[in-house]
């Protein structure tokens, strides 16, 4: 209880760019080893980095959406370190002047409340290729596809308190840098990690502790168990009596421990120095205008509009507007329904849809049944063709691929009886058909009404009305 | 200015360059005299001068995020010194 | 043949008094007597300097001839060429076949013109009499006991000898400069920016410019018309519109502003190299030049900024020779780390090595401010210093080098005595200006260079101004013995 935890993090984005930042090379991931490193890429004699108009524009974007500072004029510089997957000898990247200033985020806490995280910085800089160290005769093979992918790196003030608020920090600019589409935040694949900087003092100091550095957690639940071990470690060593030594330290998923990378630590001198073959990027303010105009809803705004514009509830509408997938879905399921079914479209989608995606481990986007198929389904509903109860078997049906709504309902005759005439038909029957329950029910025994709709219901294959069914039985008993 | 053979091999090893001892002691009088030569900046007042990296005061152009190169990975391998499975091989790397 | 210049040489082909082919075979038969004698190519690349050549004759027959179509030429191999080993001077590239033409040497394909062969230089273009080279000395076709200057020395000596008409070069703190000088023919650094740095191996980014090195102004002039251009894979490449460097090589020098700083005129400079540049002063009063004293006092600390930037940048620009991807990889690396440490240390040499030290030492921590920062800020009151004398003149006048050719291994034991052998050049790549060395006459039997400074983008300007010296004198006809 008497220690706290404080937490700043560095998250890079890889920017979904088509080409990299400083050569003509696609992007495109998993391609054959090597066979997407271009000259640039390798560092080959006499090659010069040239700069990607989109990646610089997709920064600029992450920092209009954090309320940051754009530099106006930027500088590339080398980070010189020598390591195989780093085919220069160094990283080009950016030092002193990044080109997004201060901004911050605003996370919401488990207990409804928000915090404001601040944004120290956020800079361009290339990504570094991989090492494979499966066996090759005791060698490491590099692949330099990713070598000089477009990478933000977003650097946060140690304003974080807990694992949950980095998790939660994390999500969010997660969630926004995907609402902006800048990065396809595809964690599996990397394109979406960070580095944690965790330090423990006692709660009511003011100077921080020592910190350490874990490096690459490609998951929300690897950053969460990463920092709650190294808290716990930290702590240990303080109270017995030791000190946290400033280093590099290693997440391992599968003992769920932090341990000390070595080899990074030997003398860190990175010798930056302004890149010569690059020139200072200035931005003017109507490039900054024009990026400004193409900035799409933000996940707060959409959050407050769905509330007031659908009546939903803060739990859904944040729930909703976590991705801009989803929220795209759930409006287009509305507009296909109608806009006073927003609360049963939020239910589906919530419901029956996440349900269904998440035992198939699908994404939103390569969802079996579209948002215009879901509305069609929801409209059916609304119109009493069907029951919710029976849309449920006609989603599975559509989910499994048979068809649209209608076709479903009509080709396994699904459509809910309302003719009057028929169902008193069937009613007449059934009574006929159990006399005993009859005379129990007439002798006051109310319970059995139900009996008597649910063998209805049973006979017409559950496509009955059920508030017809009701009334007529009602009438007839 | 003069350089212990300690530093020139803490140099030497921040800069990956294998340096025999017996020319550490030629390395130390080198690089010490050229760090002299360089020492007569010291008494220039540059106080408010802004440093010029670069002869030119322009500033960056943009590319087109355009994927302009193709594949050439076997042209570019026939350089290099062992490959396997198109991946550059290098002594085990420990993490 | 061989006695006529480029401009000579263009007419010859184009009126028929030639081929191209019977050019470059001419050529190709000198290198094979008398290269031997002064080391200067690297690489002879005679079978596809044919091909070129046939391909040039074609080229004419058909009418597409440009104005250099089949004049053979030979670049420095510190250009990327193509399918042929671009060794930088270096062990550790001995091995390395480009695999891409740098844009250089892709322009002078375009233009038609058979590569004879790659020249021998410093290597990294580090050092100022070409005995860094990994393939041994350049010697001076003048005197073969001495240097030929460098870091461009083969480039200069296949020029002074007649192995070719002209031939590329580099110029990071007098490269192009100094060896021109040395050798007796003309050579210009352009601006900055001018000449595309890509696929030409960075030594000092900030500094590096190629440019063209022959035996007259307006070989260069032609040669310089080939090379620049906008280059779009080099983001410090210039956007300019195109130009023609000769437009004004036949434009007076009548009333023309001289400047002479007096930092060039003090003591260091060899007597012999002070009467010839004071003859070469005279003539251009004759011609009706003014002269004026300029005052550039920060140049004396040009050399030792430049022993801060240049060694900075070259030391990053260095590490991507790892024995990883290309070039040199030891015997045997027991783990990463010795697969560095010895595919550098062995294959760089100890000039390299040097200067790569120096580098990673001035931009460790705790060292940055006292001398890259320092250094960078020493750049900018030099290239201030010019920008205030430019307001004053119209060109700047000195000596290239302070002496004339020394002997081999005369300094290759003080590393300090040679990075001086650059003092009058290293001014003008701090600021980026462009500089021209052309021959202005002999002290004891060894050329002397005269060095024409001028304002950004003033090329043509100094063409001009050395091509009416040189209609005037003979200095840049003269053969050296045994390669007339």
């Amino acid at each position: 209880m008497e220690w706290e935890t404080v937490i700043g993090l560095e998250i890079h984005a890889q920017l979904s760019t088509r080409s990299k930042i400083f050569s003509g090379a696609s992007t495109a991931y998993g391609a054959e080893p090597n066979t997407q490193a271009c000259a640039v890429d390798l560092g080959l004699p006499g090659v010069l980095p040239v700069l990607n108009e989109k990646a610089v524009a997709m920064a600029v974007k992450l920092g209009l959406a954090i309320d940051a500072e754009i530099t106006p004029r930027s500088v590339f510089a080398r980070k010189n370190y020598f390591y195989p997957d780093l085919p220069k000898g160094y990283q080009i990247s950016q030092y002193e002047l990044p080109v997004v200033g201060r901004g911050h985020l605003e996370i919401e806490l488990e207990d409804g409340e928000t915090k404001t995280i601040g944004v120290t910085r956020a800079h361009l800089e290339e990504d570094a290729g991989k090492s494979l160290h499966e066996d090759f005769h005791g060698m490491t093979g590099i692949d330099l596809n990713r070598a000089g992918t477009p990478l933000l790196e977003i650097v946060s003030e140690p304003d974080m308190r807990s694992p949950r608020e980095a998790v939660a920090y994390m999500k969010k600019m997660h969630s926004l840098v995907r609402y902006l589409g800048i990065c396809d935040g595809n964690m599996q694949e990397g394109s979406f990690r960070c580095d944690a900087n965790v330090s423990v003092r006692r709660r009511g100091t003011e100077k921080f502790g020592t910190r350490t550095e874990i490096k690459n957690l490609n998951s929300f639940r690897f950053l969460e168990k990463a920092i709650e071990f190294e808290v716990e470690r930290q702590i240990d060593v303080l109270e017995g009596g030791g000190a946290v030594v400033q280093e590099t330290r290693l997440f391992d998923p599968d003992k769920g421990e932090t341990r000390s990378m070595r080899s990074k630590e030997e003398a860190n001198d990175y010798r930056y120095f302004p890149d010569p073959d690059l020139l200072p990027l200035d931005i003017d303010s109507t490039f900054i205008e024009q990026i400004r105009a193409e900035l799409p809803e933000l996940p707060d705004e959409k959050k407050n509009r769905f509330k007031t514009h659908y009546g939903l509830s803060a739990y859904d509408a944040a729930t909703l507007t976590t991705s801009r997938e989803m929220a795209d879905y759930f409006e287009a399921v509305v507009e296909q329904a109608d806009a006073g079914q927003a609360k049963m479209a939020a239910n589906w989608v919530m419901g029956e849809l996440s349900g269904a995606l998440n035992r198939e481990g699908r994404e939103i986007g390569d969802s079996p049944v579209s948002a215009q198929a879901l509305g069609g389904l929801l409209a059916r509903i609304q119109d009493n063709t069907i029951s919710g109860k029976i849309a449920k078997e006609v989603f599975e049906a559509m989910w499994a691929g048979e068809g649209d709504a209608d076709t479903v309902i009509e080709a396994k005759g699904l459509k809910q009886i309302t003719d009057t005439g028929a169902i008193e038909q069937v009613i007449d029957q059934v009574i006929a058909d159990n006399p005993k329950q009859l005379e129990q029910y007439r002798s006051g025994k109310d319970k059995l009404f139900g009996f008597f709709v649910g063998q209805v219901m049973k006979q017409t294959g559950g496509k009955a009305n059920p508030a017809q069914v009701n009334e007529l039985l009602k009438k007839k008993l | 200015m003069s350089l212990s053979l300690d530093e020139v091999r803490k140099i030497a090893h921040l800069a990956r360059l294998s340096v025999q001892e017996e020319d550490l002691q030629g390395y130390a009088r080198n690089l010490s005299d050229i760090l002299d030569l360089v020492q007569q900046m010291e008494g220039v007042d540059t106080q408010g001068v802004t440093p010029m990296a670069h002869p030119l005061d322009a500033s960056q152009r943009l590319r087109a995020d355009e994927p302009t190169e193709t594949d050439q990975r076997d042209h570019f391998q026939g350089n290099a010194p062992a490959v396997e499975s198109g991946l550059y091989l290098v002594p085990k790397v420990i993490e | 043949m061989h006695e006529k210049s480029i401009a000579e040489l263009a007419t010859a082909l184009k009126d028929g008094e030639v081929s191209s082919v019977e050019l470059t075979a001419h050529y190709l038969r000198r290198i094979e007597t008398l290269d031997d004698a002064i080391n200067a190519y690297v690489t002879v690349t005679g079978e596809q300097a044919m091909e070129a050549a046939k391909a040039a004759d074609e080229a004419r027959a058909q009418g597409n001839a440009g104005p250099l179509t089949g004049v053979p030429i030979a670049h420095k191999d510190i250009f990327c060429t193509e399918g042929t080993r671009t060794s930088c001077g270096s062990k550790m590239l001995d091995n390395f076949i480009a695999p891409y033409d740098a844009t250089v040497v892709a322009r002078f394909k375009a233009a038609g013109c058979p590569i004879l062969g790659k020249t021998n230089m410093d290597e990294f273009a580090m050092g100022s009499s070409n005995e860094t080279s990994y393939y041994g000395p350049v010697k001076n076709p003048w005197d073969t006991e001495r240097v030929p200057g460098g870091s461009s020395g083969g480039s200069a000596a296949v020029v002074a000898g007649r192995l070719a008409p002209g031939a590329t070069g580099t110029d990071t703190g007098g490269s192009i400069r100094q060896p021109a000088a040395l050798n007796g023919v003309t050579g210009i650094k352009p601006t900055y920016g001018r000449v595309s740095r890509w696929g030409m191996i960075a030594f000092a980014s900030s500094l590096d410019q190629g440019g063209p090195m022959a035996r007259t102004a307006e070989d260069c002039a032609l040669m310089l018309n080939v090379m620049a251009g906008f280059d779009q894979r080099d983001s410090t490449s210039i956007q300019r519109p195109d130009e023609d460097f000769t437009k004004r090589l036949n434009t007076p020098v009548k009333g023309l502003r001289i400047g002479l700083p007096k930092q060039f005129f003090g003591e260091g400079m060899d007597a012999g190299v002070a009467r010839v540049v004071d003859e070469a002063i005279a003539h251009y009063k004759g011609l009706g030049a003014e002269f004026v004293e300029v005052d550039l006092p920060h140049s004396d600390l040009s050399v030792a900024a430049y022993y801060v930037v240049a060694p900075a940048e070259c030391s990053s620009n260095l590490a991507r020779f790892d024995g990883v991807r290309y070039g040199y990889r030891c015997e045997d690396p027991k783990d990463l780390l010795d697969l560095y440490m010895r595919s550098r240390g062995e294959g760089f040499g100890p000039e390299v090595k040097r200067r790569i030290m120096v580098g990673t030492y001035a931009l460790s921590a705790g060292y940055f401010d006292a001398y890259y920062l320092k250094a960078q800020k020493i750049r900018r009151l030099i290239a201030e210093d010019f920008a205030t004398a430019f307001k004053d003149v119209d060109v700047i006048l000195g000596p290239t080098a302070p002496s004339t050719a020394f002997r081999l291994g005369e300094k290759t034991d003080d590393p300090v005595t040679m990075y001086l052998s650059d003092t009058y050049t290293i001014a003008v790549n701090l600021a980026g200006l462009p500089a021209m060395s052309l021959p202005a006459g002999f002290s004891d039997g060894l050329p002397v260079g005269l060095q024409l400074i001028g304002n950004y983008f003033e090329e043509a300007r100094l063409l001009g101004v050395a091509h009416q010296y040189q209609l005037g004198t003979e200095w840049c006809r003269m053969a050296p013995g045994g390669f007339e």
